[in-house]
Formats: C-alpha cells, sequence, structure tokens
C-alpha cells in the first residue's frame, strides 16, 4: 500500500492563535481512516487545512502532488470532497441541485446522470425529496445527502467532518454502514474525523489520536480501542 | 379611466427600466454584498459607446450587440482591477471605492463626449403601438425587450450549468468552493452580467431622458427603490418591484396633488425609507438572521 495523502510538519494558525502544531500522518490508498479527539483539539482544523481553507505552513502531499499554494476549488478539483461541520448544503436549493453541484466540475454530462440516479439508490430517501428544498430534510437526510454530493465528484479521498454531529444513534449507525460500503466498493479512500470514537473505531481500519495540535498515538483501528488510554478518555469505560 | 390606463402602462414601461437596474444591483449584492453605486454611471457609459458605434455608422442592432459584448468586459475588468483587491477591506473602504468609480466614469464620460444633451434613436419609432393611444411603440419595445432578457436570465439561472454554480457561489460561497466552483470568477461574471444589464436598460431609456453624463441618476434611485421594496436577495423582487415603483411613480404623479414631475424623485426616496422602516427585508427578500 503507498501512502495517498501525506502530511508533514503542519502548523495551522486562526489569526495569531496557533492551532496545529507540527502534525504529521499518512492515509494509505484504499484505507478508511479515523481521526480522534476531544473539542478543540484540531480535527477540524486539519480537515480544512487540507483544502487550504485556513492559513498553514508545513507539507501536504495528495498522490506524490504538493497541495500547498493551490486554491480550494482547485484541491476538491483533483479528487478531494470534503463534507464539513454543518454539512455544507445549499439549503434553498433542491435535493437534486445539490446533487448537480457536487459534480459541478465534471464535464460528462451522461455519467452525471447516471450516478444521480446511482445515489437515490444508495439513498432512497433523497429520491422521494429529490424536488425539495434542501434545508426542509431533516438532519440525518441531510447528511446522506452531504455523503451523497460529496460522491458526485468521484472523489479519490472523501473527508469528513463529524458526520454523526447532532443524528440519532440509528441514523449515525446506518450512515456509517454506507461509509463503509463506499469504501470497499467504489474504492473511496475516507478520512472521518469524529468525537463519536466508538463507532468511529468499529467503522475505521487506521486511527488517529490527536490532542491540542498534535498527533499523540496512531495504528491500526483495534489496537486503538483497546489501548487503556483511549479507553478511558474516549470511549468512557 | 383612459387616462389611469394610459399612466398603468407608462408606468409598466419606465417600470422595466426599473426593473433592469434593480436586477443589476441585486446581482452585485448577491455576489459581495454591497450596492453598487455606479451602477447607473456604467449603464450610461455603455449608453455613450452604443451611440459612439452609432455615430461610426454601424446600425442600432449591431452597435447594441457590440455594447453588450464590451459592457460585460467592461464591467469584468471593474471587478478585477478594483473589486476583487477591495474583497476583504470593510464596509466603508468598498463604499468610497463605489464612489470613485461613479465620479470617475461620470467625469470621464464628460471628458469624452461632453455634458450637452444629445437626441438617442430608437428602434422602435415612436407612433401609437397597435393603434393605440395607449402606448406608443418604443414603450412597447422596453416592455418586450426586458421581458425577452428575464426569460433569458431565467433560463440561464434555472438550467444552466454555468448557471447553477453562479447561484450556489452566490448563496453558499464556502460550500460552493468545497464542490470546486471557482467562486472568484462567478463574482466576475456577475459583475459583467450586471453591467451589460445595466448597458441594455440605460440603452432603452436614453430616447426617453436623452443621452447625457447625468442620465441615470434618477432612473438608478427608482432602481434603489425597487431592489429595496422586492427585497435585495431576491431577483424576481427586484423585477416585481421595478414594474411596482414605475407604475407608482407614475400614478402618485398623476392623481396626488402637488407631487407631479418635481416631486416624483423624492417619492422614490421616501418609497425607500417607508420599505426599510415597515419591512427591512422587502417583498420576496429572506430576512437576514444571523446565530449568535
Amino acid at each position: 500500500m503507498t501512502a495517498m495523502l501525506n502530511i508533514k510538519d503542519l502548523r495551522a494558525y486562526y489569526g495569531q492563535v496557533q492551532a496545529l502544531h507540527g502534525l504529521s500522518f499518512s492515509l494509505n490508498e484504499g484505507s478508511l481512516t479515523t481521526l480522534l479527539g476531544a473539542n478543540g483539539a484540531g480535527k477540524t482544523t486539519t480537515l480544512r487545512a487540507i483544502c487550504n481553507m485556513v492559513r498553514s505552513t508545513g507539507a501536504i502531499e495528495f498522490e506524490g502532488k504538493p497541495l500547498s499554494g493551490k486554491s480550494t476549488e482547485n484541491v476538491v478539483r483533483l479528487g478531494i470532497a470534503h463534507v464539513p461541520q454543518g454539512r455544507g448544503t445549499f439549503t434553498t436549493m433542491t435535493v437534486e441541485e445539490n446533487l448537480q453541484l457536487g459534480a459541478i466540475t465534471r464535464n460528462n454530462k451522461k455519467a452525471v446522470v447516471t450516478d444521480i440516479e446511482r445515489m437515490y439508490e444508495h439513498f432512497p430517501v433523497l429520491k422521494e425529496r429529490h424536488t425539495q428544498q434542501a434545508g426542509t430534510l431533516s438532519g440525518g437526510e441531510q447528511q446522506m445527502l452531504a455523503v451523497a454530493r460529496a460522491l458526485m465528484l468521484r472523489p479519490r479521498l472523501m473527508l469528513l467532518d463529524e458526520p454523526s454531529f447532532g443524528l440519532a444513534p440509528l441514523i449515525v449507525r446506518e450512515l456509517f454502514k454506507i461509509l463503509g460500503k463506499i469504501n470497499r466498493e467504489e474504492k473511496v479512500t475516507i478520512l472521518v474525523v469524529e468525537q463519536n470514537a466508538q463507532l468511529a473505531l468499529e467503522l475505521a481500519d487506521q486511527a488517529y489520536v490527536i490532542e491540542t495540535g498534535r498527533i499523540v498515538m496512531s495504528g491500526n483501528a483495534k489496537d486503538i480501542a483497546n489501548n487503556e488510554d483511549v479507553r478511558k478518555s474516549y470511549l468512557g469505560y | 379611466m383612459e387616462l389611469f390606463t394610459n399612466q398603468v402602462l407608462a408606468g409598466i414601461a419606465t417600470g422595466a427600466i426599473y426593473a433592469c437596474m434593480a436586477l443589476a444591483v441585486v446581482m452585485i449584492y448577491q455576489a459581495i454584498d454591497h450596492l453598487n453605486f455606479a451602477q447607473g454611471e456604467m449603464a450610461m457609459f455603455s449608453t455613450f459607446i452604443s451611440w459612439q458605434l452609432m455615430q461610426w455608422g454601424i446600425p442600432y442592432w449591431w452597435a447594441f450587440l457590440a455594447t453588450l459584448i464590451i459592457s460585460f468586459a467592461g464591467g469584468i475588468i471593474i471587478e478585477r482591477l478594483l473589486f476583487k483587491p477591495l474583497a476583504k477591506a470593510p464596509v466603508l473602504t468598498n463604499v468610497a471605492g463605489f464612489i470613485a468609480l461613479f465620479a470617475i466614469v461620470n467625469s470621464v464620460a464628460g471628458l469624452i463626449w461632453d455634458f450637452t444633451i444629445k437626441q438617442y434613436p430608437t428602434p422602435f419609432g415612436s407612433s401609437p403601438f397597435l393603434g393605440s393611444q395607449l402606448i406608443s411603440t418604443h414603450q412597447a419595445g422596453m416592455i418586450g425587450v426586458t421581458v425577452g432578457l428575464l426569460i433569458l436570465l431565467y433560463l440561464f439561472f434555472q438550467f444552466t450549468r454555468i448557471g447553477l454554480a453562479m447561484r450556489a457561489a452566490a448563496a453558499m460561497p464556502e460550500s460552493a468552493r468545497l464542490v470546486g466552483i471557482n467562486t472568484s470568477w462567478m463574482i466576475a461574471l456577475g459583475w459583467g452580467m450586471a453591467s451589460a444589464i445595466g448597458a441594455i436598460a440605460g440603452i432603452l431609456i436614453a430616447p426617453v431622458v436623452f443621452l447625457e453624463p447625468n442620465m441615470m441618476g434618477g432612473v438608478l434611485i427608482y432602481g434603489f427603490a425597487a431592489a429595496v421594496l422586492g427585497g435585495l436577495t431576491s431577483p424576481l423582487g427586484a423585477v416585481v418591484g421595478g414594474f411596482l415603483v414605475g407604475v407608482f411613480e407614475n400614478l402618485a404623479g398623476t392623481y396626488i396633488p402637488g407631487v407631479g414631475n418635481e416631486l416624483k424623485l423624492p417619492i422614490a426616496l421616501a418609497l425607500i425609507i417607508t420599505v426599510l422602516v415597515l419591512k427591512p427585508a422587502g417583498l420576496f427578500g429572506r430576512p437576514i438572521v444571523k446565530r449568535v
């Protein structure tokens, strides 16, 4: 396995405040990795730094190409789909328009139409609501839409920022099942940032734990789940 | 009754122009959250360009088309040179930029074409429309061109990929970037389109108000009134607002004693203030709610 995403000594800043203090990690192609950490640890900032939405230094390489200096939209165009916190839904537009927007950089119209149909198979509820304004969907439906929209890019790498946030446990399980399926069947490498450590560790094969802007632990998701410190701090038993 | 119908139809005709100006203002407002005070001057300059082209012997419709293309490019250039660098600047800096643009465009037009009032042709003629005394052919032309333009714009924004991208960039810029939309260029494109729409308004109204560097002053204020009335966040509102303001202006001038032509402009300003006090979001606008 080769590293698809390689991050070295990443430091990020909000104005004068430094949020990441020399973070290094890598993602293997085809892996499903989770980044765990408490509030304010720097998980969201890490994702934002990959897409160049926050001022940062250090090296980020995607498939051997450096991402630094690239605008957000150009990072996305390389095949990196980012589902942000709050889901990034275009609330005033219809569900179908949201899906079309996910594929806005793609030129093959026929393939886009087929992909929209494919998304409706993955997420039947979206088909039911395809003419509805996205803002009127429930939280869970909106998260499904956000994942579907990200997939419309035909991404090589998908970044998800706390997909479980604000969702009922049952919905979270369903969502994570879909993510696992996408990872296996569509060969999309996934990096998911989570506070819900238990579910994330069940789903993932690799895990990193981040604390105050630094990676403090890394390894196989099962090993991390069995680690005593992690159990105490993040799993609560 | 005939006077009333006549005034309403004439109001719809000028309202079409206000609708165009309001639409241009709203397009830029949606993209950058600022009111373009220089929209009218840009339209005036475009109208002068078309006049100059016709002076050089180019037929009306070719001059019209060429002016749209030049205005579109001009709008993009203004955005790239002046307002892109100001994107993160405070509101007042932007306001100063718009006022500077206003003054510069106005003076340059005066310098090139001087301040004397010029006749401007109409391709529609000014005979009674379909033999009716109610409305002239030029007025009918103004309505026709505007309605055609509005239909084209609707189709563009609703059914083309780039229209969808522009809507997304205006509604949620950060999410738009995350699906790979170059929002910066979408803003520039909005400027180009607003500039071209303004050019159409200027060319259509020039036979009525005559061509001179200050011709759009009043028109733009009505355009603002229309945009505020319809809601600055709603293109549809801007259009409806434009027609309403046009009709309202004419009826007030005809029926309210003592208003007449001289007081029409204060009426537009009074309308702006009234709407802002009573219904700040306008008829069709969404109230802006911020989470705190």
